[in-house]
């Protein structure tokens, strides 16, 4: 029989220190929607997303009573729609948003990622559109999402599409900003986008892609964090592999979840992402986790390092507890949704600077982050740009996600709710970027030898 | 299917009766039991099988969980593979 001990450390991982599965994701292609009447194409989309993702939600709550794990999100990631959306190229592409919405909500999907254009070396024709009609689709909809991806490892950095979403950005907060700008939270910018993220809100259904897939986000910093706590003295090879054998334990049962919604699907499993998610929930910190190892607060020097430990240890330790990882797997260091990122912000143990660096370490990048209300496009232009420069030298995926909070100053708080927590507005360096972003052209890709 | 039954809560008469009881309701073969005290605290573990159950899993927790809550115990009732998943490779 079972060991009584892993028994109950399996409920107590969950009971007290916030196990769960983040997120069960449905990729759905929507290559075969494409059509040149928009109101035809919309159809398309509508039915097909109701046809494939029907017993989404169902079977998620199944596996969850099930198995006892809390599976906290089911989501859908649909074909970036630029593409679809150059089937018919004069037309608004909104309504794609808008049958996007309808059909999330008709199969109960709290958020729909794949309102998004892969735009890393040129515009193709529907992407320039796309991108355009962002910020009313993001204020008209209540559950789709939107990326965009700017560069990569492989073409540069396109500073054209770096220089437009500066403004998009902006123009996404002052659409929503009686809803405290969260039109801006729902839109990622991304340097090498993957194609099987299941996290909201980069998530869409890359092109490479099978027509259906499940993916599945595990998280579990709060079970990282005990672990830790339980090992105060050891040394840090040994803390690196405390969380190695935590990771393992945590992607094994996002492995089982995976298969389980797999097969009852009928839809093949694609990866299982293994990140550290945190929620606002006291014990569900990365943050939480980095002062475990023995900082003061999150944000002093030495947090990169620490930072480096733990994504890299969790991506040890979780490989081998899955058939197949991807996505962004690594730890998130989002600002609003992590009461540890908070309160070191609040403080002013974090700035935006130290942040900066430690995106060159984390699985993602600028995430949830608050800037005051007036910050100009090219300033944000620039921060997508350094954000991106440091995806593309290093192979690896930078995300960004700013909220301009209209109206308000350093200091003050952007008060989400739920999952989405508070953001401490940050200060942004004001000196003018200006005259660089807007020459406009391209970063050459970097070299991939001479690594120094 | 098997699950595995925990009981986790203060030491007193009759909770294996208890839960024996509501198990032998649903037609649920109990195929091994262990039990421990934790200094008071009292830690019971059942591997059950539910494959013959005549109710749906849902209903099944639910009375479990509601005879955890009136005698302060929590009880829990999950599918045996997230254990073996988890700590058995």
């Amino acid at each position: 029989m079972l060991n009584t001990n892993d028994i109950l450390e399996t409920i107590h991982m969950i009971q007290d220190e916030n196990l769960d599965i983040r997120t069960i994701t449905m990729g759905i292609s929507l290559l075969d929607c494409a059509d040149s009447d928009i109101d035809r194409m919309c159809g398309k989309i509508y039915d097909k997303i109701c046809r494939y993702a029907g017993n989404l939600v169902k079977t998620g709550e199944d596996i969850e009573a099930e198995y006892g794990i809390p599976i906290i999100n089911k989501r859908i990631s649909v074909t970036p729609a630029a593409m679809v959306a150059a089937a018919c190229p004069d037309k608004n592409p909104v309504k794609i948003a808008h049958a996007l919405d309808r059909a999330a909500k008709q199969v109960g999907v709290n958020f729909l990622g794949g309102y998004s254009a892969l735009v890393h070396k040129g515009f193709g024709p529907g992407d320039y559109a796309l991108i355009e009609s962002i910020p009313q689709a993001l204020a008209e909809t209540e559950r789709v999402c939107s990326s965009v991806n700017i560069g990569s490892t492989k073409a540069g950095i396109n500073m054209d599409a770096v220089a437009k979403m500066g403004h998009i950005v902006r123009q996404c907060a002052e659409l929503t900003a009686d809803n405290n700008c969260f039109g801006a939270a729902k839109l990622v910018i991304f340097c090498n986008a993957p194609e099987d993220n299941p996290f909201m809100a980069g998530a869409f259904h890359g092109v490479g892609e099978p027509d259906c897939v499940v993916n599945v986000g595990v998280s579990g910093p709060g079970v990282v964090r005990a672990a830790l706590a339980k090992a105060p003295d050891a040394n840090l090879t040994e803390v690196a592999d405390i969380v190695k054998r935590t990771a393992f334990k945590i992607t094994r049962m996002g492995q089982l979840v995976a298969q389980e919604a797999s097969r009852r699907l009928c839809v093949p499993f694609g990866i299982v992402d293994l990140s550290l998610a945190p929620t606002p929930a006291v014990g569900d910190s990365v943050a939480h986790i980095l002062e475990e190892m023995g900082l003061e607060s999150c944000g002093a020097h030495g947090t990169t390092a620490c930072l480096a430990l733990l994504n890299d240890a969790v991506k040890k330790g979780g490989v081998m507890a899955s058939s197949h990882v991807g996505g962004l797997s690594g730890a998130f260091i989002p600002v609003s949704e992590d009461a540890g990122m908070i309160d070191a912000a609040r403080c002013g143990a974090l700035s935006l600077t130290k942040l900066e660096a430690m995106t060159a370490v984390c699985s993602v990048g600028l995430d949830m982050i608050a800037i005051p209300g007036d910050t100009p496009a090219e300033i944000i232009s620039a921060i997508l740009a350094d954000e991106a420069a440091i995806g593309m030298v290093n192979s690896k995926t930078t995300a960004i996600r700013l909220i301009p909070a209209i109206g308000k100053k350093p200091g003050e708080d952007m008060e989400f709710g739920g999952l989405f927590g508070s953001a401490p507005i940050m200060d942004v360096n004001t000196y003018s970027p200006l005259k660089f972003i807007s020459r406009g052209g391209r970063i050459p890709a970097p070299l991939q030898s001479l690594k120094n | 299917m098997r699950a595995v039954i925990t009981v986790i809560g203060k030491d007193m008469v009759g909770i294996l009766a208890g839960v024996s009881n509501i198990c032998v309701k649903y037609n649920v073969n109990i195929m091994e039991v262990s039990q421990s005290i934790m200094q008071d605290l009292f830690a019971m573990i059942m591997l059950a099988d539910i494959s013959d159950s005549n109710a749906p899993f849902a209903q099944l927790k639910e009375e479990l969980t509601e005879y955890g809550k009136q005698n302060a115990l929590s009880v829990h009732i999950m599918h045996e593979d997230i254990f073996n998943s988890m700590h058995r490779v």
